[in-house]
């Protein structure tokens, strides 16, 4: 099986932080988006919410890396009020979708993301509608639930500022991440 | 004609003040007011008698919550003719010279327990007290909020409404981006006065919601990937996680006793709403359909839970029963309506309405179904009632940062409340007990 998975080895450098970020680092899935290291909510009254068990790290696997399945595509884009998704999204989810039915061990974090506009929590409910989309997509070529999580930040965490249609479209986004 | 001032109706108020050993905030609202003018009543406010060792314009704070109310048109301090501060010095004609109907007279005095106000509202037309009240005394740090207690009298007396002046906002604010973002959860006086962060976070920080008594706010915030609601005591600090499923915890909308949340929790596929209670932990589902069913508030009698959800397509507000049972769709102008908000009579809610792709600020009448915009867009938010159902705060954006603003509820005064940064998702707390 992990013969046919000719993937990036860079991605599995990122996942596994084993060394090779110097090779091609612009390629790589970026870090979560949130800072996992930090302490979550502070209050100002109290010493900071109790934190949980650090995250799940996954196991390497063993990979051969001739070949070339482009990881570095991460973001599947969606029109307004829309989990749909086109065409270039396919082919971003059909290359995590080989690479992750061929390593078993590898878990993904999937952030929803939608622009600025309409309310936060139907955002909020949006952006996990748009993620669940991309994960039925992941399953339906091999990967499972095991290695999936799904968290929907809606409009809070823009990857581009501003108001205009150019940033709308660049937010309104799934990205695929480490866990 | 004189009066001697024993003759003065003085009542005497206690009060209770919620002020929060927190940190500062660093920036503070700074309050533009647009309109207003126009069929505002007349008043003075004369500048309250002060010793020489308290710096502190009182009169200036009841004046400006006055005016911003949109009600009040205030005379200029360089047009009067007599800046009295007890009644039997004021001479009447100078007040119906230039056209006033109101005097709002007062002095600040020194006592053992700090610095006592003591004002009079009059009637300049009759020369009759409609108001005598003295303060009770505090430090000076305090002023402010005796200021706002005296604007909350002379508006209950003029209005026949409630103030809301001694009241608290609540917001959130982000800066920065990626990695680097920060969120803060901020409590501040109704005027943008006295900002407190009172949370902070690297994640979300999302929906904060006053519980009905002020003490607490329960809002969303994330932690290691994963939401959780929370509810906040303001004067201990303390932070207790209410509920944290897989997938989407969000929303959090207290019923009018204070006992149970309604929130929006997505771990049965997709997002529904559950009635929490908050002291046993239990919950029950109210609504169940494949579609986006979210943001709750609940009506102030508890009997009904208005929300957002697409299910017929669009997000549209329905409402259902707080026992459940069978939705009913209640807006029908608009491509989407969403965030409802009940009204403190209940009788209406507060939508964000949108329409050819600008989204404003609009009051749905619940019997009739009819729409009133109060605001123009182009991306508006989050509105949230004054606790008197007179004056709405909300959010917008589009132009550049989103920032706060307020208008009244026939939509004549508009303010804006500037800050550095992104400031969104702002929730008026409830009147002060």
């Amino acid at each position: 099986m992990n013969k046919n998975i000719t993937l990036a080895a860079v991605f599995c450098a990122t996942l596994f932080t084993v060394g090779c970020a110097s090779r091609g680092a612009k390629s790589l899935p970026p870090p979560p988006s949130d800072a996992d290291t930090g302490a979550g909510i502070s209050t100002s009254s109290t010493s900071g919410a109790g934190i949980g068990d650090g995250s799940i790290i996954a196991t390497p696997t063993t990979t051969n890396n001739t070949g070339a399945l482009d990881l570095s595509a991460n973001k599947v884009y969606f029109d307004y009020d829309s989990a749909e998704i086109d065409t270039a999204g396919q082919g971003v989810i059909s290359n995590y979708g080989r690479f992750l039915a061929g390593s078993a061990g590898t878990k993904v974090r999937l952030e929803g993301h939608t622009d600025e506009r309409g309310s936060a929590e139907y955002n909020i409910a949006l952006g996990e509608r748009r993620a669940q989309t991309v994960a039925r997509e992941l399953k339906a070529l091999g990967a499972v639930d095991s290695q999936l999580s799904i968290i929907s930040y809606g409009k809070e965490r823009p990857a581009v500022p501003g108001s205009s249609e150019a940033a709308y479209a660049k937010n309104r986004r799934v990205e695929i991440t480490q866990p | 004609m004189s009066f001697s001032a024993d003759k003065f109706l003085l009542r005497p108020l206690t009060a209770l003040f919620g002020l929060f050993c927190v940190m500062q905030a660093h920036a503070q609202l700074v309050i533009d007011v647009e309109g207003g003018d126009v069929g505002a009543t007349p008043i003075a406010i004369v500048p309250f008698a002060t010793p020489a060792d308290v710096s502190f314009d009182v009169a200036q704070i009841v004046e400006a919550d006055l005016v911003r109310s949109g009600l009040f048109r205030a005379i200029s301090r360089t047009d009067m003719l007599e800046k009295p501060s007890e009644p039997a010095r004021i001479d009447y004609r100078n007040w119906r010279a230039v056209g006033m109907e109101n005097l709002v007279i007062g002095s600040l005095s020194r006592t053992a327990r700090g610095v006592a106000v003591r004002f009079f509202l009059m009637d300049a037309t009759r020369g009759a007290q409609l108001l005598g009240f003295d303060m009770p005394a505090v430090g000076p740090e305090q002023l402010r909020v005796v200021s706002h207690q005296i604007a909350d009298l002379i508006y209950e007396k003029l209005t026949g409404n409630k103030g809301y002046f001694n009241t608290q906002i609540a917001y959130v604010t982000a800066s920065g981006f990626g990695p680097g973002r920060r969120f803060e959860l901020v409590v501040a006086d109704a005027d943008g006065y006295n900002p407190r962060t009172i949370a902070t976070s690297k994640e979300p920080l999302m929906s904060p919601a006053w519980s009905p008594d002020g003490k607490k706010l329960a809002y969303v915030g994330y932690e290691r990937g994963r939401s959780s609601i929370y509810v906040h005591t303001l004067a201990s600090g303390d932070l207790k996680k209410v509920v944290s499923e897989k997938g989407i915890n969000g929303a959090p909308a207290w019923t009018p006793d204070g006992g149970k949340l309604v929130v929006t929790l997505s771990f049965e596929v997709n997002p529904d709403l559950y009635l929490v209670d908050l002291a046993s932990g239990t919950r029950r589902r109210l609504t169940d359909h494949y579609g986006i069913d979210t943001e709750a508030t609940v009506s102030p009698d508890g009997l009904q839970v208005a929300f957002t959800s697409d299910r017929g397509g669009s997000p549209q507000v329905y409402v259902v029963s707080i026992n459940g049972g069978e939705p009913r769709r209640v807006t029908f102008q608009g491509r989407q309506n969403l965030r409802p908000r009940y009204s403190p009579d209940g009788k209406s809610l507060l939508v964000v309405n949108s329409e050819g792709g600008r989204y404003t600020i609009a009051v749905v009448d619940l019997r009739s179904g009819s729409v009133r915009s109060l605001t123009d867009g182009p991306l508006d938010e989050s509105p949230s009632f004054a606790p008197n159902g007179t004056v709405v705060i909300y959010a917008t954006a589009g132009r550049g940062n989103p920032e706060l603003a307020t208008v009244t509820t026939d939509g004549r005064v508009r303010q804006r409340l500037r800050q550095p940064g992104e400031v969104r998702e702002p929730a008026w707390g409830p009147a002060s007990h």
